[in-house]
């Protein structure tokens, strides 16, 4: 047997062959496929107008609306009518609004994904769901149409990029900053077409929420999919989410790999990247004192439960000056449930946040904090391209949540290490 | 898995004018999320490229060619971005390196995507170019360039207009699967 990677075993096992070879085009068998408010209904149109009236099977495809809800206008509320429709018409998995939230993360939290698991679905971050060992990619919506009518997509398998994660990782330092760095490190098309393998000491101390913003970013890189191996940690998280019988692999002693990058993770800062790339991460002592307008905290790359309790330790008791805003956005509505039965949301109210529902929110520029002309933004996303959420003539700086909290507290890019450590202010 | 199947497929020459855009040209600034509530090719067409420089898509000629540097199309899987390009007139992109969801959509919609550093670096704004996509040959302003040539059967989705009728076409000759 030829010793292979993670991604490798999963693809071949769902191509039907005992072993592939990275550059090999295969057709594999996908066991979920999903698609949202804004792919969803260009892939439903796509099997409309080529007489395709049966999904494959019904079971394996989930419809999320999230980019786009509760919608702000009626083409959007017609978009996801149209996703509704299908769904009730064929018996397929529908999160209703108020009770779902944004894909990716959904999708873990459901148990839609388990370890060994092949998933393609209708969003570039559909990567995310590596966290939990599966192969998980992003199509568009034509692929996903073709996914849905036959089971089956095409692939060529990808070469695979270890990324070993050394060391523990400092107060404040989370896994966005790992990836900030990585980015910084390999840049916008360091992993094109590649698999990137997490492994290392550090995933020890990584919850599921933390391995997802390793996978989620993995796109930023270029690359196909992100996956952390399955360990016994990810074993407790799915095994009380699926039913189902389905089969962890890992990557096999001497497998081949293109290439490996180190990240000393005990050395690493709270980076923030600068407009208008997420590859442009520079440590945040370096930016402190930047002015801002707006404090996005939320998105499926730092929306998710450990992300809002870090920013809420630092809000709480503390109140956001007049010349800055905050917009919280939980990633689902289970993660706001939590939130709110721990007291997050009001701590975020309390600071003077605006708590939204579960949903893309601000991230794509569509609704509930689009940014003007001039205006400065501090997200917790994942990308910080021109225009990305509103305004062309808008600058995005990318942090991990705990640097949002430290910035909303001040109205200028701020260390969180000066906000709990230091002298005066915030003591 | 099926075979490679050798089908002959007979992909159209290509001929029209460069228009050049630099290195990550990534899908906000092909197309802003907020056009992308159409699906319409003719209304997503005027602002193609718009993010990159207002009023780009009034230049363009059907038939003609965009040119890229390093990594285009990255960002969001939208494929909107390919329907904009094709909107504005587009046949063809050749760039140094392509985003690998922009790819796909690009030849699942039927819009032959090359690569070729050397013609990426070399074409000029304005030069005619000829390329025959079966080959992956590119004739700019005299000079030839090779682009890889695509497996066969991403030959036979382009040579169907993309991967839905392709499916389809499959379908009724009784298999669904795509040759690997
Ligand atoms: S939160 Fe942002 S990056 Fe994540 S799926 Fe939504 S729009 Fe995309």
């Amino acid at each position: 047997m030829v010793a292979q990677t993670i991604t490798e075993k999963i693809l071949a096992s769902h191509a039907g062959l005992s072993s592939v070879r990275p550059g090999q085009f295969i057709t594999a068998r996908v066991d979920r496929v999903m698609a949202h408010d804004i792919t969803g209904p260009l892939a439903l149109a796509q099997l409309e107008a080529h007489g395709i009236d049966r999904p494959f099977d019904p079971e394996r495809i989930v419809l999320v609306p999230d980019h786009l809800v509760p919608s702000p206008t009626a083409q959007a509320a017609q978009a996801i009518h149209r996703l509704r429709a299908f769904a009730r018409r064929h018996g397929v998995t529908f999160f209703e609004v108020g009770r779902g939230g944004i894909a990716h993360i959904l999708l873990l939290e459901e148990g839609l994904v388990a370890p060994g698991e092949l998933v393609v679905g209708a969003d570039s971050h559909t990567c995310t769901l590596g966290a939990v060992g599966a192969f998980a990619t992003g199509l568009g919506s034509t692929d996903t149409a073709a996914a849905m009518a036959t089971g089956e997509v095409w692939l060529r398998v990808p070469a695979t990029i270890r990324v070993r994660l050394e060391g523990s990782l400092p107060r404040f330092v989370m896994a966005k900053d790992i990836m900030l760095a990585l980015l910084a490190q390999i840049g916008l098309d360091g992993a094109a077409y590649r698999a990137l393998e997490f492994v290392g000491s550090t995933l020890a101390e990584l919850d599921l929420d933390e391995r997802a913003t390793l996978c989620n970013m993995a796109v930023e890189a270029g690359a196909k999919n992100g996956i952390v191996p399955p360990d016994p940690r990810t074993l407790a998280y799915v095994e009380a989410r699926v039913a189902r019988p389905f089969t962890p692999v890992v990557s096999d002693p001497g497998a081949d790999y293109l290439d490996e990058v180190v990240i000393r993770c005990s050395h690493l800062e709270p980076l923030v990247a600068e407009p208008h790339s997420p590859a442009r991460g520079r440590p945040v002592s370096e930016l402190a004192g930047l002015r801002v307008d707006q404090v996005f905290l939320g998105s499926c790359t730092n929306g998710k439960l450990t992300d809002l309790r870090v920013a809420a330790a630092l809000l709480r008791g503390r109140r956001i000056p007049p010349h800055v805003r905050m917009v919280v956005t939980p990633a689902t509505q289970s993660i706001y449930r939590e939130a709110l039965a721990e007291g997050l949301l009001e701590v975020f109210v309390q600071a003077g946040a605006v708590v939204t529902g579960a949903s893309c929110g601000a991230c794509p520029g569509l609704h509930t904090g689009v940014l003007g002309p001039g205006e400065v933004c501090l997200a917790t996303t994942n990308r910080n391209f021109r225009g990305r959420m509103g305004s062309p003539e808008a600058r995005i700086y990318l942090a991990n949540p705990a640097v949002a909290a430290a910035t909303a507290l001040t109205g200028v890019l701020t260390d969180p290490r000066a906000v709990v450590g230091g002298e005066g202010l915030f003591v | 898995m099926s075979a490679v199947e050798e089908v002959p497929v007979t992909l159209p020459t290509i001929r029209g004018r460069v228009h050049r855009v630099g290195d990550h040209v990534n899908t906000d600034l092909i197309i802003p999320g907020k056009y992308c509530l159409t699906t319409s090719r003719e209304r997503l067409g005027p602002h193609c490229l718009e993010g990159w420089e207002p009023g780009f898509a009034r230049r363009v000629r059907p038939g003609d060619v965009l040119v890229a540097g390093e990594n285009f199309g990255g960002g969001s899987s939208r494929e909107h971005a390919v329907l904009a390009l094709q909107g504005a007139g587009f046949h063809a992109v050749i760039a140094a390196g392509f985003a690998r969801i922009f790819f796909r959509n690009a030849i699942n919609l039927g819009l032959p995507v090359l690569v070729c550093p050397d013609a990426a670096a070399q074409a000029a704004d304005g030069d005619l170019v000829e390329i025959d996509v079966g080959q992956g040959r590119i004739l700019l302003d005299g000079r030839v360039f090779r682009a890889e040539p695509y497996p066969p059967f991403l030959q036979e989705i382009l040579a169907h207009g993309g991967l839905m009728p392709y499916v389809v076409a499959r379908t009724r000759a009784g298999s669904s699967r795509p040759t690997s």
